[in-house]
């Protein structure tokens, strides 16, 4: 089991390694460092799915919420906004916390027939409140130099910082949706998660005080060198004369083998805490929980906080991998977090990979993403190979190659549905 | 006159609009609450399964057009549906055959379903952009209006206008259809009783001698014609866009588990209930407020409690809030 | 040879072990045969045995002289078997005239007569034919079980401890019309907890002991017979 794993693995190298000869090293290693958040996302699905069986359909809000970490990390705050809306925002989060105070006062020490009445009552004056503190606050925040920042900017912190906040903060917000919606059967927990994770993204597209929203925060500072600064250093010329490229090629492919260096820590820690997390009699029991719910709750298992403990720590490394995605791309982008993309794709690397198996999910999710790029030439050259008789500008053949990319969603789709239909266990099976 | 103005204004901006994404909202839950009550698994694919409808709808629409073809005042989309409709149950008995009946066999639970059925929604969702691709398209010709807001001004002499669009009419109007004959045929029908057999008590119904595998068939054939109805009266009312579809998904669950999941009443008023609330909370009520207050309570701000960005959010609202309080849903639903 | 013999039954759920071992049933047209004994005896899964719901692995089923052993249970449904469920007997959201009408699904004839003859049985069912199955009383609603297996009109009803959970006074009408049943010339199995009233009705008892008959005989000889009484009636 063990060699069929290592030569998976070896397959996916030699995968990379021929994009490097046949593409280009940049484009290999743009594709590995993706890989290696893809894996980073998968293992933490694996956390909530593998080890104990929750089906977490949010995945794309943790993700989006590592990255609203970066942003907030590393942007230098913007002065005046602070000055001018700061109180106002400050206030109506006062309010706020006031008032889910006052709710669970409420739930706590009224008895039945008021209880729904009144916290329905103090809900609505709460939020009118704070709405009425919110808005012009929101208001001036954004107008100040709304082309530039328009927003309350961050800490002006080193992006890396950003890793562990993102994971903390995506932690923070699974531990409330956890204790909310966790007690719900499997397929509502689905339902619920999805939903939530929209909201997230909503928040994250229209608050633009907060995140510059659909504007994107973009030109974030790097954890690694500037390609512009390795120019100017006098032993990249030798060392791109000596392996005969470019010198911006070098540059650049300088840049991502620092990235990729830099994952591969992330990647390791997280790996070697999952697998210890899985061995120990922690993930014992959650696996114990995950086959026989009844019994495990039977012989006294707390299973709900159990659940609750594996949810958080999957979505922290969501959340890790999120930040790590933004500071990769030096952007934020809120409309392009799709469920698609951000949660469907991971579940996909995930049952590939093998479910409950922490390697399996490294695996997974670097063959899927790799597929998830490379499938989109792959497809062009099948539309065209399919349309070679039709001559060039015709208007079935035009129209195809046109949407030739979208042939990957049919593969990822066509790869889930094989691997539950033959291989349910996935390529790396749980031992 | 003044109240009256109020009323029109809301009914304009509020009623007409909710009334017919509410009929929207009910084609795709009672979708969604078929495949739960006889298959037992939330069905991630039912938005495509719209969409897909909703495509083929529009290619014949083209075609018509193009044939110049037309239903007079009324869009040639009515005229193209019933291939949209067959196209969306070949397409659903094919993903029965070849992907869903295998795990049935396997009495594979809901959980691994509900995955399965996120495969054939990337599958869909590939097929759909490789034929259309994922460009926004305008389904409606016709006449667009049945009475246009300013005729309702000049006929009524009110400074509010009240528009109503064919398409709208069009929509709540095949939905009640649609849903009349659902339900004639599952109270009715000797294969509408044994579908409700079988979701009541399918061990029982094999017993009675009912084969799970027709009614299956039947049940993906009926989802299917509610989708395609549904997805091609949503890109009449608004445009056919393929990525809106994953976006209604959301509100279309919330409105079957809102209402009573495996209830096909729940998922009407579910879909009443979020279409509504969307509707009403988004609502900007300055100037409905102007009308009913004296002018100097006038309200300066839009008395928007939720802006429209939030719009998708407030189903997912209600849904958590209804999971949390009453999980079974408004009308009782089964918790299996 | 009788209506329905199953000779030499063995089997168990799934690929688990065998719970019944050599098990023999029988029962003559128009007789009561009844299935007692401690809990865990295999009785059910005897009675499932015959309807084919589990798989044998040895033994055979006979009805009317025709081998049925390799039928499914909704082919013997065709073949003139109907089996009542101790759980789980009726569609509780479904009418009384409903569950009547899914317990005819496989007729295509008219149903009408039948349905007279199931009201005519129980007159309570006709007044609240209309009600949902799932607001009955626990009495009715076996009555509404019984009467959804008769609609197949079959020549074999096979019950599965039809008073289950119904007060006593409702267990003998039950059991009366359990007799009328018979009547009209069918065949009726069942198992029963309540031994000693079900064995007094029963021409024929069976009792098994760890998935194996234990005593075979006339109703009233085993109600006689002190081995019996003292072991499984309590004296």
């Amino acid at each position: 089991m063990k060699r069929r794993g290592i030569l998976y693995f070896a397959g996916v190298l030699l995968l990379l390694t021929g994009v490097g000869w046949m593409q280009s090293w940049n484009v290999a290693f743009g594709i590995l460092n993706m890989c290696l958040i893809s894996a980073i996302m998968a293992l933490g699905v694996n956390i909530q799915w593998g080890y104990a069986g929750l089906f977490n359909a949010g995945i794309m809000g943790f993700v989006a919420l590592g990255g609203l970490s970066a942003v907030l990390v590393s942007v230098m705050p913007v002065r005046e906004a602070w000055a001018i809306g700061g109180g106002g925002m400050a206030a109506s989060l006062l309010v706020l916390a006031v008032t889910v105070g006052a709710i669970f006062f409420i739930r706590k020490r009224l008895s039945s027939p008021f209880r729904f009445w009144a916290v329905v009552l103090v809900s609505l004056a709460g939020f009118l409140v704070m709405r009425s503190l919110y808005l012009p606050a929101a208001e001036l925040i954004e107008s100040i130099n709304p082309a530039q920042t328009g927003f309350l900017g961050g800490f002006g912190l080193p992006i890396i910082f950003s890793w562990m906040i993102g994971g903390a903060v995506a932690a923070g917000a699974a531990w409330l949706i956890g204790k909310l919606s966790l007690g719900l059967r499997a397929d509502y927990l689905a339902i619920a998660t999805l939903g939530i994770s929209e909201i997230i993204i909503a928040i994250i597209k229209y608050e633009e005080w907060l995140t510059r929203g659909v504007k994107n925060v973009t030109g974030l500072p790097r954890p690694v060198p500037y390609e512009v600064d390795l120019v100017e250093a006098g032993w990249l010329l030798d060392l791109s004369q000596y392996l005969g490229t470019g010198l911006t090629e070098t540059a650049s492919l300088l840049v991502k083998i620092c990235y990729f260096l830099l994952f591969l820590g992330v990647l390791a820690i997280i790996m070697t805490l999952s697998e210890r997390a899985l061995k120990s009699p922690w993930g014992r029991m959650m696996r114990a929980i995950r086959d026989n719910r009844d019994a495990a709750s039977a012989m006294g298992k707390d299973v709900t906080s159990r659940h609750l403990q594996a949810f958080v720590l999957g979505c922290a490394v969501c959340g890790i991998a999120g930040a790590m995605l933004v500071t990769l791309d030096g952007q934020l982008v809120p409309a392009s977090y799709f469920p698609l993309r951000y949660t469907f794709l991971i579940w996909v690397m995930v049952i590939l990979g093998g479910s409950g198996n922490n390697w399996g999910a490294v695996l997974g999710g670097c063959i899927i993403w790799f597929l998830w790029i490379e499938a989109e030439p792959l497809g062009y050259w099948l539309v065209h190979a399919i349309t070679f008789p039709l001559e060039d500008g015709y208007w079935l053949k035009q129209h195809l190659v046109d949407n030739a990319a979208q042939t990957r969603l049919i593969l990822m789709g066509a790869i889930l549905l094989i691997v539950m239909r033959f291989a349910p266990k996935g390529l790396i099976p749980e031992r | 006159m003044d109240i009256l103005n109020a009323v029109v204004l809301f009914g304009n901006f509020v009623i007409i609009p909710a009334t017919t994404y509410g009929a929207q909202l009910a084609l795709g839950a009672l979708g969604i609450t078929l495949v739960f009550s006889i298959l037992r698994f939330a069905n991630f694919a039912h938005g495509e399964l719209m969409s897909f409808g909703a495509m083929l709808t529009l290619f014949l629409t083209w075609y018509f057009q193009d044939a110049g073809i037309h239903a007079g005042p009324l869009p040639t989309v009515l005229l193209a549906l019933p291939a949209g409709i067959l196209g969306a149950i070949a397409m659903a008995l094919v993903t029965e055959r070849t992907v869903y009946r295998f795990y049935r066999s396997q009495k594979a639970n809901s959980i691994t379903l509900a995955i399965v059925s996120v495969g054939v929604m990337f599958v869909m969702a590939g097929l759909i952009r490789f034929m259309i691709g994922p460009d926004e398209h305008v389904m409606s010709d016709g006449a667009r209006f049945l009475f246009k807001a300013s005729e309702f001004r000049q006929a009524t002499g009110l400074r509010e206008g009240l528009a109503i669009k064919t398409s709208q009419v069009i929509t709540v109007g095949v939905a009640v259809l649609m849903v009349a004959a659902l339900f004639w045929f599952l109270h009715k029908t000797r294969t509408g009783k044994a579908m409700r057999a079988l979701s009541d008590n399918p061990d029982l119904a094999l017993l009675s001698g009912i084969n799970p595998d027709r009614i299956v068939a039947v049940t993906w054939a009926l989802t299917a014609v509610l989708a395609a109805v549904g997805g091609a009266l949503y890109g009449l009312d608004k445009t056919y866009k393929p990525f809106v579809f994953m976006q209604l998904l959301l509100p279309i669950f919330a409105s079957a588990i809102v209402g009573g999941i495996g209830q096909p009443v729940g998922a009407i008023l579910g879909g009443f209930v979020i279409a509504y609330s969307e509707v009403i909370l988004t609502y900007a009520y300055k100037k409905f407020l102007t009308y009913l207050v004296p002018e100097s309570w006038a309200p300066e701000g839009l008395v928007q409690l939720l802006s429209t960005d939030y719009k998708f959010a407030v189903s997912f609202i209600i849904l958590v809030v209804v999971l949390l309080i009453r999980p079974t849903g408004i009308i009782r639903g089964k918790v299996l | 040879m009788s209506f329905l013999s199953a000779t030499g039954m063995s089997g168990g759920y799934g690929t688990g072990p065998d719970i019944i071992h050599e098990c023999d049933l029988e029962v003559e047209a128009g007789k009561v045969a009844v299935v007692v004994g401690p809990n865990g005896a295999g009785k059910s899964t005897a009675m499932k045995g015959v309807f084919g719901m589990i798989r044998l692995r040895e033994g055979r089923v006979m009805l009317d002289g025709r081998d049925i052993t390799a039928l499914s249970p909704p082919e013997r449904v065709s073949a003139g078997m109907a089996f009542v469920p101790q759980t789980g007997n009726v569609f509780v959201s479904m009418s009384v005239q409903e569950n009547l009408e899914m317990g005819a699904f496989v007729r295509e004839d008219d149903i009408t007569g039948t349905m007279r003859q199931v009201f005519n049985l129980f007159p309570v069912l006709k007044d609240k034919r209309k009600q949902i199955a799932g607001e009955l009383s626990g009495g009715q609603r076996q009555q509404v079980a019984i009467g959804r297996a008769l609609m197949t009109e079959p020549r074999l009803l096979m019950l599965d401890e039809p008073t289950a959970g119904v007060a006593p006074i409702v267990m003998r009408d039950l059991f009366e019309r359990i007799r009328d049943i018979t009547a009209t010339g069918v065949a009726v199995l069942m198992v029963e907890q309540n031994a000693r009233q079900a064995l007094e009705i029963a021409d024929r008892g069976f009792v098994l002991v760890q998935g194996r008959n234990r005593f075979t005989d006339e109703g009233r000889a085993l109600l006689a017979n002190p081995e019996v009484r003292r072991s499984f009636l309590g004296g």
